[in-house]
């Protein structure tokens, strides 16, 4: 059968090399053209439990996953029963019929097909490791695909270069023979892609993305507390320490690594911590603390289900009215919310930019969805991230007369030097100061140097990029949403909109300050609105009515650790009258 | 780099005066700052001091240098983080004993195991002063605070022996009634290649019994007079820093062990804030991903 896409789930117990399988796949495809997106799930587990990877391919261009799968690859009895209600008619499920008799254990679906590929006697026979089962049911995968294993064969090498040969060899002969017990033994051939141009396209998570634009943009210190959703932005900035001059810190808690960054920052350089929810309740002091002493800094924030620890390796968007509010005190600050990893990209570009010019903490949040699934891209462009170092005295030179480190200026900002030079010597201090910084309980000076942080907010409104509206402008629905669902709703009013209905989508990427007066021209020409939100209390339509006292009634919400499904957006769509 | 005028204690002085009370331990370790800066010959803006919150704290409006007031028991990190953006600059942390090692202690000892080229002096009065009196974790059964309304047995941290099982390489007590041997301390503890803490006896004159200063001068007696004493050996500092019915002042332990900053290849060429940022070309990084 000719398709334009392919949906691939792989599952098993976590341990059976699941990870490296599902990006082998992916990147397989990445490499030839083809859109990818793929997702990652796996329990707080080092081995056992259940961990599946999903992939979806497409000749043209698509923005999150769907639900229907035409190839589920089960290492286990387990993944069958979880996911072959996914398979969509006339599917396959690929297992393992020597190990146990499908027909004792499942519900047998009578629409779809099953196959046995004895991954345990393969593994036996051609002495490879528990670990390669997956790349026999990755190999088994392609073949009914019909795609040329040679290509897999290939990207396993990249993921695996610098590993021994051995293994190498090992994994690339395990992909082999799954791809020729389909081809050879059972002969099958289920479905044959569409052929597209064959252009390397960039394969990056929201992690990755995050990682680069920061690398990019001049970040010299990055600081985490091991967390399973940030280490891999650690482990990146570590990998290239000496690349790039930067120190990556692996912290014993968040308050430590906030406190370092704002403590490198002082001293002049460009800095980033990441963390999970968890972890920014811990730096929610400091960043009061880099907010009075205006000290800049950015802030990953990878929301996942909570409060407290939660589901620690699931997706939410809980977190957003927190990290608007977290700290004591008021003070300005910018939250941003990306919605897939090439806004990842160049919205951390512009936290790195509007940190320092502004001299205040940038919060970004992802989510533990954008954060670990891979996206393509056509390239980035470097163009859109340049580091101007505004607002920073970067010698004596740009001194002139006395300094003041937190003079009254007309927009806020007052510039500071790095530390060392000789003209401007100053304090940056935590209580309330005057324009030298020496601390000061006067009235008449809090009241203007409050006036005078808050002043800042003027300028941002103008630089920051107001909620995006996709889809027709006139529509009978108007969708709002934010951060990591931008993908499902962009899916699902293409769904919606190639039927009867007309469904328009605004996208908020920042979150504050908030731009009242375009918020208010898209609630005067929508006339339906429904929120969509990964939450349990639609925080962004409480944000909106926050700021225009209107409220938005219909929430269509998800709050079980999962991201949307375009799917079922379209569904609870329909069913709103 | 030579400078252009000759250094004076004074040089140090703010349009501020110290608002500390009378008595207070602060003044001698504000006093002992400015003389060592200038004995080191180091000048305002080749100095980056931290401070805490509480009485010490307050003493960021009173010296002159690149100088940062944080919040309770931060200054470690901070100081930690700016010594390792400017490594070339000398990276002080001052800081009460309610900061460091209340809310500070997880980081203290972090610091102490990495031996980050920075050094602390911890004020050490055994009470929260600024807040009213509160008995501090390094308060014993010797001082009557505010808040203590019942004797309740808890053991006080003793900051020396602390420090000497993190990691520490250089470790000494202080008292400020002894300006003289602070001040020496002090100039090593800066000369030190690695983490250094001060644990300075600062008494608070105001949440103590009346003679502080005379109970401390009966209870110390100074490490440099032990001829015997080696401050190289671990084990030795540790049971010398147990010691409680005569206190002991001066060098614990001194050795020289790599320093974490040394350990950084990345900060080798030149001190982070030098780097220009302006383009940094991430091309080749990029096609790690296609």
């Amino acid at each position: 059968m000719k398709v334009t896409n392919i949906t691939w789930r792989i599952g098993g117990e976590a341990g059976c090399g699941i990870p490296a399988a599902g990006n082998i796949f992916s990147r397989t495809f990445s490499k030839k053209g083809y859109s990818v997106i793929d997702h990652i799930e796996y329990p707080l587990l080092v081995k056992g439990g259940h961990s599946t990877y999903i992939s979806r391919l497409n000749s043209g261009e698509i923005f999150s996953l769907n639900r229907d799968i035409n190839i589920l690859a089960a290492l286990d009895q387990r993944t069958i029963e979880m996911h072959q209600d996914e398979v969509i008619f006339s599917g396959y499920v690929i297992y393992d019929g020597e190990k146990y008799r499908l027909k004792d254990k499942v519900n047998i679906r009578k629409d779809i097909n099953y196959i046995s590929v004895p991954f345990q006697r393969i593994t036996a026979e051609q002495g490879l490791l528990n670990i390669m089962i997956s790349n026999i049911a990755l190999g088994a995968s392609l073949a009914l695909i019909d795609y040329n294993v040679d290509n897999a064969v290939d990207t396993v090498k990249d993921v695996l270069s610098g590993r021994e040969r051995e293994t190498i060899e090992m994994n690339s002969r395990a992909l082999e023979f799954g791809y020729k017990y389909i081809r050879e033994k059972l002969k099958i051939k289920a479905y044959e892609l569409e052929i597209v141009k064959p252009d390397a396209k960039l394969l990056v998570t929201g992690n990755d993305a995050v990682f680069l634009a920061g690398v990019r943009s001049g970040c010299k210190f990055y600081a985490e507390c091991p967390a399973p959703q940030s280490y891999p932005i650690h482990d990146s900035f570590a990998a290239v320490e000496d690349d790039f001059n930067i120190v990556a810190r692996n912290s014993e808690d968040e308050i430590e690594a906030l406190n370092m960054a704002i403590g490198a920052s002082f001293a002049g350089v460009r800095t980033m911590v990441t963390t999970s929810g968890a972890g920014f309740s811990l730096m929610g002091e400091g960043l009061g603390c880099a907010a009075i002493t205006e000290t800049p800094v950015v802030i990953v924030l990878l929301q996942r289900p909570a409060p407290a620890a939660g589901l620690p390796t699931w997706t939410e968007q809980g977190d957003m009215l927190f990290s608007l509010y977290a700290s004591n005190g008021e003070f300005p600050r910018v939250v941003i919310a990306p919605g897939d990893p090439e806004e990842c990209f160049y919205l951390t570009g512009r936290a790195f930019s509007i940190a320092e010019k502004y001299q205040i903490p940038v919060i970004i949040i992802l989510d533990k969805y954008l954060s670990e699934s891979h996206f393509t891209f056509a390239k980035f462009d470097m163009k859109k991230i340049k580091a101007d170092r505004e607002s920073i005295y970067l010698s004596d030179r740009d001194i002139t007369g006395d300094y003041f480190r937190y003079n009254d200026t007309g927009n806020g900002i007052s510039p500071r030097p790095v530390a060392g030079l000789k003209k401007g010597m100053h304090i940056a201090n935590s209580e309330e100061h005057d324009r030298y910084g020496f601390s000061e309980e006067d009235a008449h000076n809090r009241k203007r140097m409050a006036d005078k942080r808050f002043r800042k907010v003027g300028g941002l409104l103008e630089e920051i990029q107001p909620p995006v509206r996709y889809g027709p402008v006139n529509a009978d629905m108007t969708i709002w949403g934010w951060g990591s669902s931008k993908g499902p709703v962009l899916e699902a009013i293409r769904i919606l909109n190639s039927q009867e209905k007309k469904v328009n989508f605004i996208h908020f990427t920042y979150l504050y300050p908030f731009d009242r007066e375009i918020v208010e021209k898209y609630i005067n020409e929508s006339s339906k609105n429904v929120i969509v939100e990964n939450n349990k209390t639609a925080q962004l339509s409480k944000l909106i009515a926050l700021y225009t006292g209107y409220r938005i009634g219909n929430k269509i919400l998800k709050y079980s650790g999962r991201q949307f499904l375009p799917e079922e957006i379209v569904e609870s769509i329909e069913k709103i009258e | 780099m030579r400078e252009e005028y000759r250094l004076k204690p004074s040089d140090f002085n703010t349009e501020r005066r110290p608002t500390w009370c009378r008595g207070c331990g602060n003044y001698a370790i504000h006093d002992a700052l400015k003389k060592v800066f200038v004995q080191l010959e180091l000048y305002p803006h080749q100095i980056i001091m931290v401070y805490g919150t509480g009485c010490s704290g307050s003493g960021v409006n009173f010296l002159r240098t690149y100088g940062f007031h944080c919040m309770h028991g931060r200054a470690i990190p901070i100081a930690a983080g700016a010594g390792l953006a400017a490594h070339k600059m000398t990276v002080i942390a001052v800081s009460g004993d309610g900061d460091i090692m209340g809310a500070g202690g997880n980081q203290f000892i972090h610091a102490c195991r990495r031996n980050i080229n920075i050094t602390c002096i911890l004020v050490d009065n055994h009470v929260y002063g600024l807040a009213g009196g509160q008995v501090s974790p390094t308060g014993g059964n010797d001082y009557k605070a505010g808040s203590a309304t019942r004797v309740i047995s808890v053991q006080p941290i003793n900051p020396v022996s602390l420090a000497i099982a993190s990691g520490a390489t250089f470790i000494a007590r202080g008292f400020s009634g002894d300006p003289l041997q602070l001040r020496e301390i002090l100039k090593k503890a800066v000369r030190h290649r690695g983490f250094s803490l001060i644990d300075v006896l600062a008494p608070c004159i105001i949440y103590s019994s009346v003679d502080i200063y005379g109970y401390y001068r009966r209870k110390i007696y100074r490490l440099e007079d032990v001829k015997s004493y080696d401050r190289s050996k671990k084990a030795e500092a540790f049971e010398k820093s147990l010691e409680n019915d005569r206190l002991p002042t001066g060098i614990f332990y001194k050795v020289d062990e790599p320093v974490y900053e040394d350990t950084l290849k990345q900060i080798d060429r030149k001190p982070l804030i030098d780097h220009i940022i302006s383009d940094i070309d991430i091309n080749k990084l990029l096609n790690r991903y296609y």
